[in-house]
């Protein structure tokens, strides 16, 4: 059987959603979303005019192929985010939001309670809701009996390129998951959308180890592929580390001799 | 948390007493190196000493190299645009470098709510989403109702709408950011009492305590944006900027919702004011000073407008510039009303928007129009 995402009812072949703020040109970025094969593309409603067909960013991207999901980036509080959200659904008529509620414009950290009060009123509009959070199990959970469509716990803060640093509640968020567990921001290399896959993400985001990159389109295809590998090598059923090795003269050999 | 006063105070960078000078020159190039190591790029008044000190000349082009790293990794390769809009020349201050000042005699222009808006149109035009309203101290005519009901007209055709105005009480602030201001400009122009005394001799704004503590008052009305400034060639330009990043670091902490942006305008020929030779900042220190300022606050804009030229503002935005101002006309109505009227001060990069947009492309930066949504405002 094909193992595809679903969130909201719709099929993706690809778990790997892609961000585009940050890069040199929509043209570059046009090249590293077909490289990276995406299906799920985020786009700052800050940055587009969403009305606009003929908007330069919104011209660049495969909307055939591609979700488009805006999100409310730059939103200070669950009000302005609502606000934003709807404006964009009159708008545009699409329904999908990355609920992204960032009080503070430095580390962009996502305001918890903000987001569940927002995410609670969309949902009842309507709204396909995604939430960007920190990594807290109860909030997700919170946010998943709200009617959330994922939750998008972060690795490390946004744009950092730190990679896993909040592993330890992600293995618990991702265990306790009945929604997709999409795990957005601060992967900087391809290893860590494989490492995020392996846990047991059902999809990783990346934007900013991308669009940054030296080569974007090449490391949106590393990309592609890290999170394909981590995502079979979750599927297939890793070996387990173990803490002690197997010693040659086991302590418990005794036992064998029936004894 | 103590007044940002007391901690200028504190640190001695109210005044520019030899203390700061002999400070700063026995900083050695070892301790800039191990500055310059630490990747981490946070604040410390240490760190920030090291990095705008004499020793660390000689280590600018390690700085750029961090510097452009840093500014990619947290903004992109992009360069934000925007343009400014003067609604008014009239000024009741005196300060003695502006063409405005108000002991300045000559013809003074002040746009109606239509003139401005067949300005902002030209503008809008050109492609700009984001537009600085400007203006002298011009209380008369440059109300809270005037900018007010100019936001809201604005607002159909713009994203953001910052002022670059008189400072005003915090009720004041508050009024402009319900009708859809999001951004404050205002720069101390000097942190040095004596200097800055000298330089401001008449009008509100000589009363350096109510000017320094604005930005307290655009952050608590909500402001989304918050723009330091200090005016180089008026004192010297390290201990100037010791006491901006300690202003900075003090709002960052304080103020923890609104974002801080740098802008160092330096000295510019005006009407009727003479040229100054003290305190000139050459193109190495001006650089040093942007430099020293990202590597300590990696999220801050850096704002780079059409004072500087055309040459140095190209080589500037491959490096840790976020947001430069283009096709400005610094005179009110000069963009189709009153093209003669007279300016603030000379620009010295005069190509128009569209040109420097292609400038931006061509050293592989994406110029972004647009960053923000009127849909923020709840007006």
């Amino acid at each position: 059987m094909a193992d595809k995402l679903i969130i909201a009812g719709r099929e993706f072949n690809s778990r790997l959603f892609v961000g585009t703020g940050k890069f040199s040109s929509n043209e570059v970025m046009a090249r590293a979303i077909a490289a990276s094969e995406t299906e799920m593309v985020t786009v700052a409603l800050r940055r587009v005019d969403i009305e606009n067909e003929n908007d330069d960013m919104l011209k660049a991207i495969d909307t055939e192929k591609c979700q488009l999901l805006p999100n409310t980036s730059g939103a200070r509080d669950a009000d302005e985010a609502v606000r934003l959200a709807r404006l964009a659904r009159a708008a545009s008529g699409i329904e999908w939001v990355k609920l992204e509620v960032t009080p503070d414009p430095y580390y962009l950290l996502p305001d918890g309670s903000e987001t569940l009060k927002a995410a609670s009123i969309l949902v009842k509009e309507g709204f396909i809701v995604l939430p960007y959070i920190n990594a807290d199990p109860v909030l997700a959970k919170k946010l998943q009996d709200a009617g959330a469509a994922t939750v998008m716990p972060l690795a490390s803060p946004i744009g950092s390129n730190q990679g896993l640093k909040t592993k330890a509640s992600l293995e618990i968020i991702i265990s306790q998951a009945t929604v997709p567990v999409v795990v957005d921001a601060g992967l900087g290399t391809p290893s860590h959308a494989a490492e995020a896959m392996e846990l047991g993400a059902d999809a990783v985001l990346v934007n900013t180890a991308i669009a940054t990159a030296g080569d974007p389109v090449g490391m949106a295809t590393a990309f592609m592929q890290a999170t394909q590998a981590g995502r079979l090598g979750y599927l297939s059923g890793m070996a387990k580390g173990i803490a002690t090795a197997n010693a040659s003269s086991p302590l418990t050999g005794f036992l064998r001799d029936g004894e | 948390m103590q007044g940002i006063q007391e901690i200028l105070s504190d640190a001695q960078l109210d005044s520019q007493g030899p203390m700061w000078l002999g400070k700063l020159d026995d900083i050695t190039e070892e301790q800039v190196v191990t500055h310059l190591s630490d990747l981490s790029y946070k604040y410390s008044p240490d760190r920030f000493a090291a990095l705008v000190s004499p020793a660390a000349e000689g280590y600018l082009e390690q700085m750029a190299q961090q510097a452009k790293q840093l500014t990619i990794q947290r903004f992109g390769r992009t360069i934000q645009l925007y343009a400014p809009l003067y609604v008014s020349s009239y000024c009741v201050n005196n300060c003695n470098y502006c063409g405005y000042n108000a002991g300045n005699d000559y013809q003074r222009t002040r746009l109606s709510i239509d003139e401005a808006m067949a300005d902002a149109e030209v503008i809008a035009d050109e492609g700009f989403r984001h537009i600085l309203l400007v203006s002298g101290e011009d209380k008369e005519f440059v109300t809270v109702d005037y900018l007010c009901a100019l936001a809201g007209k604005l607002r159909n055709r713009f994203s953001s709408i910052s002022v670059e105005i008189y400072s005003m009480s915090t009720g004041e602030y508050a009024e402009l950011f319900k009708a859809g201001i999001d951004g404050v400009t205002l720069y101390q122009e000097t942190y040095d009492r004596q200097t800055y005394r000298k330089n401001h001799l008449k009008g509100p704004k000589s009363d350096y305590d109510y000017r320094i503590e604005t930005h307290d008052r655009t952050a608590s009305a909500g402001m989304r944006r918050i723009g330091l400034g200090v005016l180089l060639g008026l004192a010297n330009w390290r201990i100037e900027a010791l006491a901006m990043a300690e202003h900075a670091n003090y709002l960052m902490k304080r103020y923890w919702r609104s974002g801080v942006s740098f802008s160092f305008p330096r000295l510019r020929p005006a009407l009727n004011v003479s040229d100054r030779q003290e305190n000139i900042v050459i193109d190495k220190q001006f650089v040093q000073m942007m430099l020293a300022l990202r590597l300590c606050f990696a999220d801050a804009g850096i704002v780079l407008s059409t004072r500087e030229r055309a040459s140095l503002r190209d080589e500037l935005v491959k490096i840790c510039v976020t947001r430069i101002s283009a096709g400005s006309k610094t005179n009110p109505g000069g963009y189709c009303t009153r093209t003669e009227s007279a300016g603030q001060f000379e620009i010295d990069d005069d190509r128009t928007a569209a040109q420097v947009a292609s400038m931006i492309k061509s050293v592989g930066a994406e110029p972004v129009w647009k960053d923000w949504d009127a849909g923020f405002c709840s007006c």
